[in-house]
Parts: structure tokens; C-alpha cells; sequence
């Protein structure tokens, strides 16, 4: 399975090696995981009996598209009583136009439990 | 003098620094169940669960509302709440159930229906538990790599020792906080030294955290916390959305991570509203497993004392693991806080995982001093190695660990040290002198080290940090510096993250890169003669602890002691001298055994023996007994070619005694048979008293020497390879011979 797999840029995984760096021919893309490499894990994960974790690999396969920065600020507006109703809002639909459907979906149930338990911003 | 003398003896005891908890369930200080814990109870209605654990849904927390949401399987809820609890218990340390089916259940049990399920394991079962439902079927192990001074050599060369030992998860953190990307950087390559394939992580604040672990810096994250109630939670600036959000985020980057709970954090926050620690901490584990993440780091963790301190608090951390695996995650399986002053204490905690084994049996082991240990001291430290491996060694059980040569650690110490100097040097971050990498590949611990420099440390951190250098740029600087073997090495740990195999349960690298986890290396255990069982070669690595010692050893030290002094006169006569004392001494005395056991020199002895001899006016002469390796034999066949009678007998060893011709072999009239304490002055008392028995007085007996050590353990090993010693030098048919003592000044 191994031979097959590709890094974010495209680049198959056995090509990612020392000569290649050497050669300057490697960026970081070439060392990120390809959400197709994601989903095929959760997949497995799936077939294993965890759901749950084939969910969250679903999920992560969604963000494997963002960049460091939006990842990092969608955790940030989910820690309690940094976000208003809106603006959890808000960041679900930025998820929904970046290809992230399901992790739109998690921060709407979030942003609703939220309400209920007193932890909006 | 009031009061019982022993009570004083025994409040001077280590167990007796130790705090102990009166229970008091209001404060949470309840280890197994507390009359606040809800009976367990589920009620679903058109899909949605409206009634979890005695709380109907408009009342649930975000806890209740997360494990209702995401955390259960609905299709098997019915039948596993209606299974009763004393039957899923039995089922649990059951070979013959098979472990899917006990997973497949336990996914629809709420967190009180699980917590009722464990407690009906007794303490004797839970080995059974743990080996059956551990996810991997290979053991590993977990180590803590830090120093006090953030030194970046160090914590190479320790990283690389670590490896050496055979752990295969490093975790390091910072006094400084500043630190962080530095300690990230020199433990990732130090890691990849002694072998391929260990996992490394920086234990810091969450976001920091991610962003190493978004870098390369680190392989995977483990200080996810999770906590048991609402309040505690969101003290903790989390929520369990937040924190699932968190688990798919690592993923996202490729990067293994795992939850962190264990009971007593919610009391020592003051927040447990009066539920039991088993309770809450099965709240955390439902919980882990609805956010998605691969496994769990509990067993009381950083509360582990507190836990230990109210009555089946040590139970407690146990069921604690046990519920991570009946959850089909990977255990982490704590064990890496000081949870006593005690050693028996500490030792009879970790005993049931390190004997049923564990994805990680330790989640810490301090693999450096305690004192460098910036997680607090573990439950084991670089202090316990040698007892970790020697238990490894009394039970043939795989601990995970093994003991390399002093001479290979200096090697992979030296390497990882360079390479890191290099490496820092050739980007610019520090400059490191040839006199630090000398005190860093010999030292034990920070302390060892040459004055710091705090500020070169924190310098090269916050540029690591701001030039927003990847794992990549490590790979680069390796090649460039000329650490290839490490830089291929870096670059598969890369490689990993691409492939991601190892984001499912209980994944480990082998140090051949191979992936062992849930689906690769599935645990199997079906009762005896199934499961993992070490190999010969990895039993003969656990038998190999560097105190062994063969007959071959004690043949090649006593030879290193030989010097002249005795030579043979030829058979010995009987004598009618009636001032005469026979020294009798044993067939290898002499000849292949040179040193007592009390470490004096064999001659040395003869020679005092001889000289406590004149001192009474009585005239001694020494004889070999050549049939017998038996003290009592030897003493009484010099005693029958002494003129007056009495005689001394010796053993190489250093046993001796007085014995009279008239006596039974195994009688004798003075004993020192506890060789070990023998000093020349006894031996000079012992000769005094046999030349007055041999004068017909009745001497004062030299009190034999006693000890309140473990006298068998120190020298039994020894005694047998005298033995053989001795045994080699008998000969059954030969004649005694008289030996002259000319005793060379040194």
C-alpha cells in the first residue's frame, strides 16, 4: 500500500528521499499527508471497528486542505467563550465554502450546545 | 518512655511520608464508587439519546452531551446495558470470549455501566484483563528525555540513550517555556540515532503543541488533557468539541496524538461534584473515544498520589487503563508519577502492567536522573533501571527494555551529541565547544555539566521558532553536516507522517520502520499458549543484565589476585607436638582462589592465623586437605594430623573453624560461617581461641559476625562458582600435604 501513496503535492512516497532534498527538489508539500491518505485510513479504521476514529480521520482528511493558520484559529474559536453564536456561524460556512462539510457540521452542533451550556463568547 | 517503641521504628518508615486521604466522597476523594454516581442508564428515542446515566438530555453537560452525541453505538446499546454487569465481567478475563466481542459490546455501555462492569474485576484478575484486552500485541515503552538546563546536547545524547535502552516513545518538555522548539529539535535527532523509528514529542501548551507537530518537529502529541465534569473542563480553556477538533487537527498533519485524563485531577481542581474517580475517569474515556483519538494516557498521571491515597485508589488506576482497552484504544498506561516514597508502594502499583504487559507499560518512564526529570519524578527513574531490567530478567517477562554496553552508549551518546552541535552550528542557532560534548557524553545528569548558559538555549529556540524551520531543514542540516544514517532516519519519520499508518491504535515504529499497531500487530491473547511471548533472542536479551556473572568471571578475578607465598614440603605427617595447631585449608586455597569473600587476601589470612598462633605460645603449620571441599571434613582431617589435637579449617572463601579429633566431621568447637564479615582481626581472635583449646582452656567464643543484609542475594551466586572452583582442585584419592607461608611484603 505503501508504494502507492502520494504526499500532498502529488509526489509519490518513494520518491521522497535524502537525494531528492540534496537535489532541492523537495518542499514541504511533499511531506504532508494527502487527504486521500487520510480517508483511506479512516476506512481502515472503519473495518476495525472504530467509527468514531474513522470520523475524525474523515474530519481531518477535510482540514488536511487548510492551511496551518486556518486550523489553528477554527481550534482557537472553539475553546469556551472565545466565539459569539455568529461567529461560529460564520467560521461553519467559511468551512462549508473551503470543502470542510463535516467539520461545519461538528462546529454547528458545537455552537449549539454551546448556547445551551453557557459557553459562547 | 511512653508509647510502643516499634510504632517510632516504623513511623521512621518511607510509607509513612506519604499523605493518606480519610475518603470523603464529597470531595471526590472516592477511588471506586461514591452515592453520588448515577446508576447507569441509557434511553434512546428515533436515534437520539435522551437520557444518559440518570440525566435527561436538556440537563446533560457538554460531557454527557459529546458521549451522547458521538460517543456510543446505539445498534449494540440495548443488549449491552441490559448484559449484566457481573456477566461482562467474567466475559472480560474469559480466554475463550473472544476480545471483538467484549470491544463490540462495550461500545454501547455508557460511562456508569462500564464503571459498574470493572469493578467487578478482582485485583488478582486484572492481569488476565489487561493482557487480553491491551490492543497491540507487542509491549512497548514510553520515556521521559529532559534536563533542568533545556541543554540541547544532553537531551540528544539522552534521547539516544533512551533508544539504546530500547523505549520507543520519547517525551520531553521545559523548565523554560521558550525552550520548547529546541528540546523539539535535539530530541528528534537524538531519537534517530541509536535506531529508526522512535516517536518523539514536546509536551507544552496545546497550541504550541500543534504548531511543532504542524512543523516536523515532532512525531506525534500526547498532553491532550480531558476531565470528567463541565466545570473542570472548561477551567481546563477546553470544551470536548474543542478537544475532538484538536484530535482530527493532528491528523490533518499526519501526527499520531493521544488524550490525557486520569482520576483525582477533577478533585484537586475541586471540581468532582462529589462523583468517584472511577466514575468520572470512564466519563473521560467514553469521551476520548467519541472525539476520535487513537488512545489514552491515564492511570492517574500527574494525580496519581492522590488517587493511591484513599482506600482502592491503586485498583482504581488500574480499572482506569482497563477501560481505555475495553474501548479498543491504545493504553498509555501511566505509571509516570511518583505515587509514593515508598519503593514497595511504587513497586506493587506498576507490578500488574509490567507483568500483563501494555501498548505502553510506562507512559514516562524518567529515563534520566529524578532530579533532571522536568515532569516531576516518575514512578521509575533512571535510578531503576537495573531493578526494571533485573525484574524483566525474574519473570522472562518483556518490560520493553534492554541493557546495551557501556561501550555502545558512550558511542550513540557521543553521535547524537556531534550531531546536534552540528547541526545548531551549521544553522546558526548555538556553538557548542568540544569540552561540552566531552561532559555530555560522560555525564549522568545536568549536574555533570560545565556552567550554563541559559540565554544561548533560549536564543536558539526563538530562532527556530521564528524562521519557521521544518523537520525538513533538520534532514538538510544532517546530510549537509555529514550524519547521513540520521538524516535517511529523520526523513522516514517524515515519511510517516505522509503514509499515515501509524494514526491508528497503538501505533509504534520498530526500529526496522516496520508499523505496529490495532491492524498490523493485533493483540491475540486467547488464554495460554496465545499472545505475544517473547522469542529466544529477546529472551536471551532479557536474561542478559550486565551484573550476571559466570564461574568464568570469579576463575579470571581471583586470578588477578594470585601472587607467591605457598609452596608444597610434600605429604603431611601426624605430629605428637602437643602445642600444635594444623591449619587445614581447602583444595583450591592457593591455587585458583586467592581472595575471601570479605575481600581479604588469602595469604594475608594464613598469616594471621599464624601469628594469633605464636601469639599464645603455640606453633602452627599449614596443610592442604585435598579430598574434601567440605569445611567440617577439612578441619577434621587437619585436627587428626595435629599434634595437640586442635585444629583450624579454612576455605578459600574465607569460612573457617575449630575442630578437635574427637568430634563428628560436622561438629565443630567455634564457627564463622558468615564469610563476607570476617576480618583479620576475627581470624587473628579465632586462632588465639584454638591455641587455647589447644592448650585445654575453655575460651570466650568469638561471637559470629551478623548482618541485616541480604547476605544470600550478595553472595549465594559467588558461593556456588567458589564451589566450582573448589571442586575442580579435589581430589578425593589424594593425601593431605604440607604447605610453607612465606608471605612477600607488597
Amino acid at each position: 500500500m505503501t508504494e502507492q501513496v502520494r504526499g500532498y503535492s502529488g509526489r509519490p512516497l518513494d520518491e521522497v528521499t535524502v537525494e531528492a532534498l540534496r537535489a532541492g527538489s523537495l518542499g514541504p508539500d511533499d511531506v504532508r499527508i494527502h487527504p486521500s491518505a487520510l480517508r483511506a485510513q479512516a476506512a481502515v479504521a472503519a473495518n476495525h471497528g472504530n467509527p468514531q476514529l474513522a470520523s475524525a480521520l474523515g474530519r481531518a482528511a477535510e482540514l488536511a486542505r487548510l492551511p496551518d493558520a486556518d486550523v489553528l484559529a477554527a481550534y482557537e474559536a472553539l475553546r469556551p467563550g472565545r466565539s459569539t453564536a455568529d461567529e461560529l456561524e460564520a467560521l461553519a460556512r467559511r468551512l462549508d465554502e473551503q470543502g470542510a462539510p463535516r467539520t461545519a457540521a461538528f462546529v454547528r452542533e458545537a455552537a449549539s450546545w454551546y448556547a445551551t451550556r453557557g459557553l459562547l463568547g | 518512655m511512653t508509647g510502643w517503641g516499634r510504632l517510632r521504628m516504623l513511623d521512621g518508615r518511607a510509607v509513612n511520608l506519604d499523605g493518606l486521604a480519610a475518603q470523603d466522597p464529597s470531595l471526590g476523594l472516592a477511588a471506586l464508587w461514591s452515592p453520588a454516581d448515577p446508576l447507569p442508564s441509557l434511553v434512546i428515542s428515533d436515534g437520539v439519546v435522551v437520557e444518559l446515566d440518570g440525566r435527561r438530555r436538556e440537563d446533560f453537560d457538554v460531557v454527557d452531551a459529546f458521549i451522547a452525541e458521538h460517543g456510543l453505538d446505539l445498534t449494540v446499546a440495548e443488549e449491552a446495558m441490559a448484559t449484566d454487569d457481573v456477566t461482562v465481567a467474567r466475559m472480560i478475563v474469559d480466554p475463550s470470549v473472544p476480545r471483538a466481542e467484549i470491544t463490540r459490546l462495550v461500545a454501547g455501555m455508557t460511562p456508569a455501566k462500564l464503571a459498574a462492569v470493572v469493578r467487578q474485576i478482582r485485583p488478582y484478575e486484572i492481569t488476565i484483563a489487561l493482557a487480553k484486552m491491551r490492543v497491540r500485541r507487542t509491549p512497548s515503552n514510553q520515556a521521559h528525555v529532559t534536563n533542568r538546563l533545556d541543554d540541547p546536547l544532553l537531551l540528544a545524547a539522552d534521547a539516544a540513550t533512551a533508544v539504546a535502552y530500547g523505549f520507543r516513545e520519547l517525551e520531553t518538555t521545559v523548565p523554560v517555556f521558550g525552550d520548547a522548539p529546541s528540546n523539539a529539535v535535539a530530541v528528534l535527532i537524538g531519537s534517530q540515532v541509536a535506531a529508526a523509528g522512535a516517536l518523539t514529542q514536546c509536551s507544552v501548551e496545546e497550541a504550541l503543541e500543534l504548531q511543532l507537530g504542524v512543523r516536523g518537529l515532532v512525531s506525534y502529541a500526547e498532553t491532550v488533557s480531558v476531565y470528567g465534569t463541565e466545570q473542570v473542563f472548561v477551567d481546563g480553556d477546553d470544551t470536548p468539541w474543542s478537544k475532538a477538533f484538536l484530535v482530527a487537527a493532528y491528523a490533518s498533519r499526519g501526527v499520531k496524538m493521544r488524550l490525557s485524563s486520569g482520576a483525582g485531577s477533577e478533585a484537586l481542581m475541586g471540581g468532582a461534584e462529589g462523583r468517584s474517580m472511577l466514575y468520572l475517569e470512564s466519563r473521560c474515556v467514553s469521551l476520548a473515544r467519541a472525539c476520535g483519538a487513537q488512545g489514552v494516557q491515564n492511570g492517574g498521571i500527574d494525580t496519581a498520589a492522590l488517587t493511591a491515597s484513599v482506600p482502592g485508589g491503586v485498583l482504581e488506576l488500574h480499572y482506569e487503563n482497563l477501560m481505555v482497552m475495553l474501548r479498543g484504544l491504545e493504553s498509555c498506561s501511566g505509571n509516570d508519577s511518583l505515587m509514593s516514597e515508598s519503593d514497595m508502594r511504587r513497586t506493587a502499583r506498576t507490578l500488574p502492567t509490567f507483568l500483563a504487559g501494555s501498548d505502553f507499560i510506562v507512559s514516562g518512564f524518567g529515563s534520566i536522573p529524578r532530579y533532571d526529570n522536568m515532569f516531576g519524578p516518575s514512578n521509575l527513574n533512571a535510578e531503576d533501571l537495573d531493578d526494571y531490567l533485573v525484574l524483566q530478567r525474574d519473570w522472562g517477562v518483556d518490560g520493553a527494555l534492554r541493557q546495551p554496553t557501556e561501550e555502545y552508549i558512550l558511542a550513540v551518546r557521543r553521535r547524537a551529541a556531534e550531531a546536534v552541535r552540528a547541526v545548531y552550528a551549521h544553522l546558526g542557532l548555538a556553538d557548542f565547544d568540544d569540552e561540552h560534548v566531552e561532559a555530555v557524553v560522560h555525564a549522568a545528569g545536568s549536574r555533570d555539566l560545565p556552567e550554563p548558559d541559559p540565554l544561548r538555549v533560549l536564543q536558539a529556540a526563538r530562532m527556530i521558532g521564528e524562521s519557521g524551520l521544518t523537520g525538513l531543514d533538520i534532514v538538510a542540516a544532517l546530510d549537509e553536516c555529514g550524519f547521513s544514517v540520521e538524516a535517511e532516519r529523520v526523513l522516514g519519520m517524515l515519511r510517516a507522517r505522509v503514509a499515515g499508518d501509524y494514526l491508528q491504535p497503538a501505533a509504534i515504529f520498530d526500529e526496522s520502520m516496520r508499523c505496529l499497531s490495532a491492524v498490523t500487530d493485533p493483540n491475540d491473547y486467547a488464554g495460554p499458549g496465545t499472545g505475544y511471548v517473547p522469542g529466544p533472542e529477546r529472551l536471551a536479551e532479557i536474561a542478559a543484565v550486565r551484573q550476571e556473572r559466570s564461574v568464568a568471571d570469579l576463575r579470571a578475578e581471583q586470578a588477578a589476585y594470585a601472587r607467591p607465598g605457598l609452596s608444597c614440603l610434600g605429604a603431611a605427617a601426624v605430629s605428637n607436638d602437643p602445642r600444635e595447631v594444623v591449619i587445614g585449608v581447602s583444595p583450591a586455597l592457593g591455587r585458583s582462589v586467592w581472595r575471601t569473600l570479605s575481600g581479604l587476601d588469602v595469604l594475608d589470612v594464613l598469616d594471621e592465623l599464624l601469628a594469633g598462633l605464636e601469639e599464645e605460645g603455640c606453633r602452627g603449620r599449614i596443610v592442604r586437605v585435598q579430598s574434601s571441599i567440605d569445611l567440617g571434613q577439612i578441619g577434621l582431617a587437619a585436627a587428626q594430623l595435629s599434634g595437640s589435637g586442635v585444629s583450624i579449617g579454612l576455605q578459600g572463601k574465607g569460612t573457617a573453624l575449630i575442630h578437635r579429633r574427637d568430634l563428628t566431621p560436622l561438629a565443630n568447637l567455634e564457627l564463622y560461617s558468615v564469610a563476607p564479615h570476617v576480618t583479620r582481626e576475627m581470624y587473628r581472635l579465632m586462632a588465639v581461641n584454638a591455641a587455647r583449646h589447644a592448650k585445654g582452656a575453655t575460651p570466650e567464643p568469638v561471637l559470629n559476625p551478623y548482618s541485616e543484609d541480604a547476605i544470600t542475594a550478595r553472595y549465594h551466586t559467588r558461593v556456588v562458582s567458589f564451589v566450582a572452583l573448589e571442586r575442580e582442585c579435589c581430589d578425593i584419592g589424594s593425601a593431605p600435604e604440607e604447605l610453607s607461608l612465606e608471605v612477600m611484603d607488597d
